[in-house]
């Protein structure tokens, strides 16, 4: 007899943990950071988090040509997220979205502070990232990546801001929600650090919790964030081979 | 106390030593604590702790010279990419003086300058001169792009780098502050210099530099490569040292 395994039945057998992939509550998604991967860009990385694949490049600080953008004391940080339209299940119509424009201001703000943007007045820093597949927490994925970018691209900044998602998926607070967990789940809450003092840069919370749930959620999501940082180190270390 | 080494290689946010030490280029200071902002190497001299980045943009300084290449042509003056988030200007009459003459007949779009930067304001506007020895329009010749912070590297210790450049390709090469490298001569040799340069670029973070890029000269060139003499070198080290380019006396103009 042949049984299709699913999912469901993956979960079921499991006994760590009641999570549709067998992950543990505290367990991220498989990883992995690669910086220096375009040519033409100042910096760039790549991201995979599970089946999340981001590329993000990063050009400036250069000249901003448009008047009223430019800050006569700073930079100005520009973001674009943009999801490919094959990063989805169903065609993604290509262009910007309400959720994209969201994704891209978050984004900007939560890696703005990080970033000396005073040392380059009058000048413009560009972020564009690209997830080429999207299987939940894309947002997340883009800052950790961006973040490899910026230093790729030697721009200075005071520390690498990482990010990562905690939620409530079938009445559990767990880390790093899948797309499906995040869609069926309770709730989503990204975070996003700058792990040396611990300041938090970007804090969204989506669906219902209870501050209890919602206090677990955001330390759950700040060690994800931990784990995170480690591999951003290596990547930038990694892509001058010592 | 101090966590770190000298030349290792540190990534923004990295604590690098405590208060007792100074804070130089590439670091701010945080809670009495000396951090990293770039992706670099660490180099200590005496208590002052700076990070030498590996990739940097080019900020004009006054005094520079640069090669810049004009992107615009206006009604009194010139204006330059100078391979740097601020562009350039050059004024008509620091080529013309007094006179009045039409700007298109002394300099066009795309041409390339070789200029000293006479000053840059608060505003971060930069005026371009061409007065000093050496200084005016370049003719024929490639250009190469390197990273800014790796130019005294590529000089090398009193020229000794570029020089050696220069003798086996039997290229002019001249050097700006702002990471660009114009190079001329026979346009195999022109690529045999290019490759070289690139190299350079690629490995500027590693020591003893200059024995192989004597070698991969003399392997470009299908030369022997002569026997070593034993001497270690002394480590250059790419910092504030900024030695001055050879500059050379032709293509100037008028």
């Amino acid at each position: 007899m042949i049984t299709i395994i699913t999912n469901k039945i993956l979960g079921k057998n499991s006994t760590s943990s009641k999570r549709a992939d067998g992950r543990a509550s505290d367990e991220l998604r498989p990883f992995k950071i690669e910086a220096g991967v375009l040519e033409r860009a100042d910096g760039s990385a790549y991201l995979e988090l599970g089946g999340n694949k981001v590329i993000v490049a990063v050009y400036g600080p250069r000249e901003l040509h448009i008047r009223r953008l430019m800050q006569p004391d700073r930079a100005v940080l520009r973001c674009r997220y943009n999801m490919a339209p094959f990063s989805v299940d169903d065609r993604k119509r290509p262009g910007p979205d309400r959720r994209s424009v969201e994704i891209s201001k978050i984004t900007s703000e939560a890696l703005m502070p990080a970033v000396f943007l005073e040392k380059f007045p009058r000048s413009t820093i560009d972020v564009f990232i690209e997830v080429l597949e999207a299987e939940g927490g894309t947002r997340c994925a883009g800052i950790t990546a961006a973040s490899v970018a910026l230093a790729d691209a030697g721009v200075p900044m005071r520390d690498l801001v990482v990010a990562c998602a905690a939620g409530k998926s079938e009445g559990e607070v767990v880390l790093d929600l899948s797309e499906v967990e995040d869609k069926d789940g309770e709730a989503d809450v990204p975070v996003a650090i700058m792990p040396r003092t611990g300041e938090v840069t970007l804090l969204q919370s989506d669906g219902n919790l209870t501050p209890e749930e919602f206090g677990k959620a955001l330390n759950l999501a700040i060690e994800g964030c931990m784990k995170l940082s480690e591999a951003q180190k290596e990547a930038i270390i990694k892509r001058y081979g010592d | 106390m101090i966590f770190i080494e000298d030349k290792q290689m540190v990534i923004p946010g990295d604590v690098l030593a405590d208060k007792e030490y100074q804070s130089g280029r590439g670091t701010f200071k945080e809670d009495d604590k000396i951090c990293s902002s770039l992706v670099g190497l660490v180099a200590i001299r005496d208590k002052k702790i700076s990070v030498i980045p590996l990739q940097s943009k080019y900020i004009p300084k006054r005094g520079d010279v640069v090669i810049g290449e004009i992107t615009d042509i206006r009604f009194s003056m010139w204006n330059l990419d100078i391979n740097s988030p601020y562009s350039g200007i050059l004024p008509a009459s620091d080529v013309f003086g007094k006179e009045k003459r039409d700007l298109n007949k002394a300099f066009n779009v795309g041409d390339v300058l070789f200029l000293r930067v006479v000053d840059v304001d608060e505003v971060k506007k930069v005026k371009l001169g061409l007065k000093g020895r050496g200084l005016g329009k370049f003719r024929d010749g490639i250009l190469i792009y390197i990273t800014p912070t790796k130019v005294p590297r590529l000089i090398g210790k009193k020229g000794s780098m570029i020089n050696m450049i220069k003798d086996e390709t039997k290229c002019e090469v001249v050097v700006g502050q702002n990471g660009v490298v114009w190079v001329k001569g026979d346009p195999s040799m022109e690529r045999v210099a290019e490759k070289v340069i690139n190299m350079i670029e690629e490995q500027a973070h590693t020591s003893g530099l200059t024995d192989r890029v004597r070698n991969m000269l003399f392997e470009l060139l299908g030369k022997e490569i002569p026997e070593k003499e034993e001497k270690p070198e002394a480590t250059e080290e790419a910092t504030d040292e900024e030695e001055e380019e050879e500059e050379n006396g032709e293509n100037l103009i008028q």
